[in-house]
């Protein structure tokens, strides 16, 4: 098959909790407990798994955006665990993200054009002209228009601001996309359409997408590997029709189990 | 700031700021008399047509003072506020983005410099430099920053986590890209809101001050000094008590007025 492009190898992270009397115990939380990923060029790899599973962290440590307690990010043929500064900040433009909340992921007191360009800005991609002539053409790909760089975040719906958030990701033409559950905050109908723009500009953008999802629905959908995450280890992790038919963990079996409609979906 | 205007509350205390900083502002044009100007044949006037508020024991005339007080408090409570907000941001910022040991030093600096009564210690200090109003405004500023500088800090910790900063670290932002493109945009309302109130109490200190004779030192003309002279003649010379007394009320109702409204308008989670 094709390429591996990221890979996670023996990723650790824990956190501190008080506890006991007077919060004066602590007791380590495990909430990546040895994982180990490999994102294949071009596919979308889904990380599933229940509510504090660690697939938000797992995606969050992937990207350097948290800090590792242990294990290695392999990108490029570099550690991007081992990177920090400068060199770190250069290698973002070929990892980004696609967040959860569109109200919450956009500047409030930014204009769209700001927000777009902002990545340009940042990598001193191209003159202004050449980045205002980018975020234009990215703008219009996700389906808004020029006129919308002058407005502010609050002047559009949920679903035009994913629309934006995914313009700002994909304007420095990533090589990886992280999607942390980028549809779960909308309505229906626009989850429908946000996941086709999605797929599409993978063919045509050639990205390789790490799909954080509780929604098994969904993943089905956009999948090629999915990745069950449970109390911070992976439990499974194999092609979507293998998981979905034959699921191998009792624990997967369940989370299926789960799926509303799912006879619906058998048919 | 539309919508902060349209609050009834905040208009009012508009309205009373404006005015107050047009009569201090154009004082040499409104005032009828030099203010330092002594006139012994008209001592201690009641308010009449010449004399709106009167003149006081040297016979000067207490409405030109006045005028020229309201420049002495104005100017003191912006600059001294405008010290304690820079200070506040700075302090605040380092403390909310890099937590760490910095955070801790700064938190227990704030701390301490809360636990001392305030007033006292610009007492003190005061007392040690020459009284002058540039001492006071700095004096003011460096013991009232420590509002601001906890209100930034929170400010910073709640931002640092939502989605909006993290996508800009995403895309490969420097700690001051974040920090004057996301972060403190973000935390202007609640600064402005209490630079504001700020101003109000910077006001009412300097005007303590200045009555206690460390203050504005006279001849110059401030609310606090013009109080001060009006004790000595209070049972028979009401005017050099009202009018001063009156102004600091006013000036320091309109700020309260303006910076809660400011903050009733500005605030999302407010209900009207």
């Amino acid at each position: 098959m094709s390429d591996i492009i990221l890979s996670g190898r023996n990723l650790s992270k824990f956190y501190k909790q008080r506890s006991g009397k007077l919060g004066l115990g602590t007791t380590l939380v495990k909430a990546l407990d040895n994982v180990s990923v490999d994102l294949r060029q071009g596919t979308t790899l889904a990380i599933v798994g229940e509510s504090g599973s660690g697939k938000s962290t797992l995606a969050r440590c992937l990207l350097q955006l948290q800090p590792l307690d242990g294990g290695e990010v392999i990108f490029q043929g570099e550690d991007l665990a081992g990177l920090s500064g400068a060199k770190l900040r250069a290698q973002r433009r070929y990892l980004q993200m696609v967040f959860q909340d569109p109200f919450a992921s956009l500047n409030p007191r930014m204009r769209i054009g700001e927000i777009v360009g902002e990545g340009l800005l940042i990598h001193q991609l191209g003159d202004a002209e050449e980045r205002r002539e980018r975020v234009v053409r990215m703008l219009t790909r996700v389906g808004l228009a020029e006129s919308d760089m002058a407005k502010y975040p609050h002047q559009f719906s949920g679903g035009q601001r994913q629309r934006i958030g995914i313009a700002r990701a994909l304007v420095l033409e990533p090589k990886v996309v992280v999607c942390d559950e980028p549809v779960s905050a909308l309505d229906v109908s626009i989850q429908a359409q946000i996941l086709l723009l999605l797929r599409e500009l993978q063919q045509e953008m050639a990205l390789s997408y790490l799909f954080i999802s509780h929604d098994l629905r969904v993943v089905r959908h956009i999948a090629d590997e999915v990745a069950v995450m449970h109390r911070g280890r992976l439990i499974e992790q194999g092609p979507v029709e293998r998981i979905y038919d034959t699921p191998s963990e009792e624990y997967t079996r369940n989370l299926l189990q789960s799926i509303p409609g799912r006879h619906a979906l058998a048919a | 700031m539309k919508r902060a205007l349209s609050n009834p509350l905040a208009f009012a205390g508009f309205v009373i700021i404006a005015g107050i900083m047009l009569l201090a502002i154009f004082a040499p044009l409104i005032a009828p008399y030099d203010p330092n100007a002594i006139d012994v044949q008209a001592i201690l006037l009641p308010p009449s047509s010449n004399h709106w508020m009167g003149t006081d024991g040297l016979g000067r005339d207490v409405f030109s003072r006045m005028l020229f007080g309201a420049r002495i408090s104005l100017m003191v409570g912006i600059v001294a506020v405008g010290i304690a907000t820079a200070i506040g941001i700075v302090l605040g910022a380092i403390s909310g983005y890099y937590r760490g040991w910095v955070d801790v030093i700064i938190m227990r600096l704030v701390d301490v410099m809360l636990s001392i009564p305030t007033f006292f210690l610009i007492l003190a200090v005061i007392a040690f430099l020459t009284p002058s109003i540039w001492n006071i405004m700095i004096v003011i500023g460096l013991t009232s920053w420590m509002g601001v500088t906890r209100l930034v800090r929170a400010e910073f910790l709640s931002l640092r986590g939502r989605e909006f900063v993290m996508a800009s670290e995403t895309l490969g932002a420097r700690d001051g890209r974040l920090i004057f493109k996301h972060l403190l945009p973000n935390s202007l309302t609640p600064i402005i809101v209490s630079s504001v109130l700020g101003v109000a109490s910077a006001v009412l200190v300097e005007s303590g001050l200045s009555f206690l004779g460390l203050g504005v030192q006279a001849p110059q003309a401030s609310w606090g000094n013009i109080l001060t002279d009006g004790k000595e003649y209070i049972e028979f010379a009401w005017w050099l008590s009202l009018f001063p007394g009156l102004a600091i009320l006013i000036t320091v109702l309109g700020y309260n007025l303006l910076g809660e409204g400011l903050r009733d308008a500005l605030d999302p989670r407010s209900t009207k």
